[in-house]
């Protein structure tokens, strides 16, 4: 039975594509395609402008190349923009008038839209290429005052918080990719959580690439107001393509006073084959904000997609008393690579961080862990406590950790360390002894290696985290 | 400055008559170090540290000509005088005696060579400028099973007079089978606005054997940048303390190569820094075969506006299978001012390895001292002891105790 589950998941079982006739943006980066990107959204002028903005920071801009994971050239110039199914020129009012295709799509993905079917009660923002197609849950969440819909959407009915929001966390001239996504950004989620409002279940978005040659830009903004909490989940699949295609999104998050956010994702975009071709540039900029006093956000993430991952979570603790967390789990195979960690900038009094990563790679893969932590000189009685830990699988793969550490404050602490090991010998052989086979037996331990991180998880995530932690390793043993 | 850089350079090239072969190695060296100019804080590895900022705010202009031919007076340095040793004076970047009174003298070869490019990657900008400056350098070579029986002194000083200048030196080590060197290197310079550029080469053959304590206490207001280069063959250890302290700026940089089985690398360091001293080390131990072990402890005491950077790295080539490496780095802050940068790095490509690194930094743990004034101690005598405490570790990782006990005096630690 258990044999024949690993035989069913060992390919990449999301690679499907759906056939599904789509609208495009003239392939192409200029400011004809901005322009056509935001009058199809029809936004209003002020977003247009900062779009454009940011179009003319990006000519100024170079595009970063420090990182471990080196790629070929992206050709800008080559790429769709703007894709969205094309029964979405007019967008559909309810779930009935959805393309039964689409509904179908996210039936294979797992992901029912339909709220009857569902049990697990968690509220979802489906997106399909450039284009939100479905928010689930929206009525109970209206109740609480909870806004949670896509970006397009909130730009239309809810300008003055977007406006207020966008891009001061991310600002339009920041690195490369992240002011790239500022002039083309397609889709994504808002939320918005009033004050005092405990959110009653899980927000999350799921995203799926589907036509080829697209990028994927989307924009996720998330604000807890004073004393609210929320947790968002975000999953991520692609269909299986030879080509390389590029994932650029910006994810804002801000807490207020007292307010707390966990942002959870687990990204299983499509790696890629066994010879390294093909899969997704998953090069993504997350920044939470605590802004207010004791507030909190805590990243989870667990990646196992992605031809390279190129991505560091991080918390700016501006409030005092704010809570900054990371929990990772990367883990790489066959000729994936990524170049991961985090950002703790203490900047308030008394901020605390918490880093716990783990990075487990086999095959001809190449992992990093990089990060920051960094205590200003007024964020006094700060503390940040690092722990990142690596596993190696063969002599092939590559384990590489690169912590930035600075403090500039003598009433602070900071503490890091650091291992790297391979699976002990003694812990394969007694798991055999009791009956499993290597591959079971690499699994359990593996697992327990992540179990700190896969903690964090809401249950039904880390359930198909747990799963998908060990079909990304099969094949690595023997 | 490049214009005082070519006029000085013609000055050098005028000074000597160069080999065709010399000529151009100077000449290449130079265009690299014009092209590149002092390292700046865009390069991965100056990250901490714009020396290019340094140069600037702490001395100006430099010039580059130094008169190898003038005499410089070596009586005016104050030796150790409580250590027999062997003696090798370098002043403004010249060496002005080799004395081994102490030893065999056919077992010690000294060679004055014009210089050839021993590593050929470009390392950085530091040695070009050193290659194209430097006067002839010296070459060691410790015969094979030969141990000597007294440290070798290399005192590195400056003229009383000498400013705004940048002297370079470099010296060769090569340990022959199963040799044994002890070596320290201490600062005596006392000027203002230089900087002191030097460069080390060592060989190490099949069980030889080097400590190497590199000293720098006395107060001074100059620059100073050191590369080691060790390269290890089989079964042979390195052991390198460094004590960083009295210098304006200091940047150490150790880059270690463990290329024969079995071979060992120690890197100890010590920073004790006061009012805006701004220090570094920068260490690379590549491990490039099976069964070699590497071991870092650098503890750090930051006084007033004083700021300290460690740069650690750990690379395991994907052959190095059974490394071992750990490195530790812990400090101190007793400033609201100073500051502790660290950038502990593992490139790690071999699975059956054991690599851990750990950083700490903090202020002093207010409980012990609570504990050690009950006791009847006062502020100031509790955070001594602490600190002594503290730096001891480091110092008990000297594994020659004539050594031990000289660096203990100079800091005034007692067990």
């Amino acid at each position: 039975m258990r044999d024949k589950q690993i035989e069913d998941l060992k390919d990449y079982k999301y690679g499907f594509s759906t056939d599904i006739e789509s609208f495009k943006a003239p392939k192409g980066l200029n400011e004809d395609v901005i322009k056509f990107i935001s009058n199809i959204k029809k936004e209003p002028k002020w977003l247009l402008d900062w779009r454009l903005k940011a179009f003319e920071r990006l000519k100024v801009l170079k595009e970063p190349d420090w990182q471990k994971p080196k790629y070929p050239k992206i050709d800008y110039q080559d790429l769709y923009y703007y894709s969205a199914p094309k029964s979405f020129k007019d967008k559909p009012k309810s779930l009935d008038e959805l393309d039964p295709k689409l509904l179908e799509t996210y039936q294979k993905l797992g992901i029912p839209l339909n709220e009857q079917k569902r049990l697990n009660g968690i509220a979802v923002d489906a997106v399909f290429d450039s284009v939100s197609v479905a928010t689930t849950f929206k009525e109970t969440l209206t109740k609480q005052g909870i806004i949670f819909c896509s970006i397009s959407e909130a730009v239309q009915k809810h300008p003055e918080l977007v406006k207020k929001y966008l891009g001061t966390v991310i600002p339009l001239t920041d690195h490369f990719f992240a002011t790239l996504n500022s002039a083309v950004f397609t889709d994504g989620s808002f939320v918005y959580i009033p004050p005092g409002v405990r959110c009653p279940m899980e927000l999350s978005t799921y995203f799926r690439i589907n036509a080829s040659d697209t990028g994927q830009f989307e924009r996720t903004l998330i604000i807890a107001d004073k004393g609210s909490y929320v947790s968002y989940l975000e999953g991520c699949t692609a269909p299986m393509r030879d080509e390389n295609q590029l994932h650029a999104a910006n994810v804002e998050l801000i807490a207020l006073d007292d307010a707390e956010i966990k942002y959870s994702t687990v990204q299983n975009w499509y790696p890629g084959d066994k010879d390294g071709k093909g899969g997704i540039y998953n090069f993504v900029t997350k920044r939470g904000l605590c802004k207010g006093k004791n507030s909190k956000i805590s990243w989870t993430q667990v990646e196992t997609g992605s031809a390279i991952t190129w991505k560091y979570p991080s918390c700016i603790l501006k409030g005092d008393n704010s809570i900054g967390e990371f929990y990772s789990i990367a883990i790489t195979n066959n000729h994936q690579k990524a170049d991961t960690g985090t950002k703790m900038i203490h900047l308030g009094k008394n901020t605390k961080s918490k880093i716990i990563s783990k990075g487990i790679s086999a095959g001809f893969s190449d992992m990093t862990y990089r990060g920051l932590v960094d205590i200003s000189p007024k964020a006094t009685n700060s503390n940040n406590f690092t722990q990142c830990d690596s596993l190696l699988m063969g002599n092939k793969c590559g384990a590489h950790t690169v912590p930035y550490i600075k403090n500039k404050n003598s009433d602070s602490n900071i503490a890091h360390e650091a291992t790297t090991s391979k699976i002990s010998e003694e812990q394969l052989h007694y798991c055999q002894q009791r009956g499993l086979n290597p591959e079971e037996a690499v699994g359990l331990i593996v697992n327990g290696f992540c179990k700190e991180v896969l903690q964090q998880l809401p249950m039904e995530f880390a359930v198909e985290a747990q799963k998908l932690v060990g079909i990304s390793l099969e094949g690595s043993v023997g | 400055m490049e214009e005082q850089l070519k006029i000085d350079f013609e000055k050098k090239l005028k000074d000597f008559s160069y080999s065709d072969q010399e000529k151009k190695f100077k000449e290449t060296n130079f265009k690299e170090f014009l092209k590149q100019g002092f390292p700046n804080r865009k390069l991965e590895s100056w990250k901490f540290s714009d020396l290019n900022q340094i140069i600037k705010s702490n001395i100006g202009e430099l010039t580059f000509y130094n008169d190898y031919k003038k005499e410089n007076q070596i009586d005016k340095i104050q030796l150790i005088s409580d250590l027999e040793h062997n003696k090798l004076i370098v002043i403004d970047g010249k060496i002005e005696k080799i004395d081994f009174k102490f030893e065999e003298k056919d077992k010690i070869e000294v060679l004055v060579e014009q210089g050839e490019e021993t590593i050929k990657e470009n390392i950085n900008s530091l040695i070009n400028l050193n290659n194209a400056f430097s006067n002839k350098f010296c070459k060691i070579i410790i015969k094979k099973n030969y141990s000597l029986k007294k440290p070798l002194v290399i005192y590195h000083s400056t003229n009383k007079n000498t400013q705004s200048k940048n002297t370079n030196s470099r010296i060769d080590f090569k340990l022959e089978e199963n040799a044994c060197l002890r070596l320290i290197d201490i600062f005596k310079d006392n000027t203002e606005k230089n900087f002191l550029n030097i460069y080390y080469n060592f060989e190490l053959d099949k069980s030889s054997i080097l400590k190497n304590y590199k000293i720098d206490k006395s107060i001074n207001n100059n620059v100073k940048y050191s590369y080691n280069n060790v390269k290890q063959e089989a079964n042979s250890i390195s052991e390198t303390f460094i004590l960083s302290s009295g210098s304006k700026f200091f940047k150490n940089e150790i880059n270690c190569n463990l290329q024969g089985q079995h071979s060992s690398a120690f890197v100890n360091g010590i920073f004790d820094l006061d009012d805006e001293n701004h220090h570094e080390i920068k260490s690379n131990i590549n491990h490039l075969v099976e069964n070699t072990k590497s071991y870092q402890l650098v503890k750090s005491v930051l006084e007033k506006k004083s700021k300290a950077v460690y740069q650690g790295k750990i690379f395991v080539s994907s052959e190095a299978q059974k490394t071992d490496g750990y490195q530790l780095s812990n400090a101190i802050l007793l400033s609201e001012n100073s500051e502790f940068n660290a950038k502990p790095e593992l490139e790690i490509y071999a699975d059956d390895v054991k690599c851990s690194h750990g950083s700490s930094s903090g202020s002093l743990d207010e409980n012990s001292i609570f504990y050690l004034m009950s006791r009847g101690l006062n502020y100031k005598e509790a955070k001594k002891l602490l600190i002594n405490g503290f730096l001891l570790d480091v110092i008990e990782k000297i594994t020659d105790e004539e050594i031990k006990n000289l660096i203990k005096n100079l800091l005034g630690v007692k067990e």
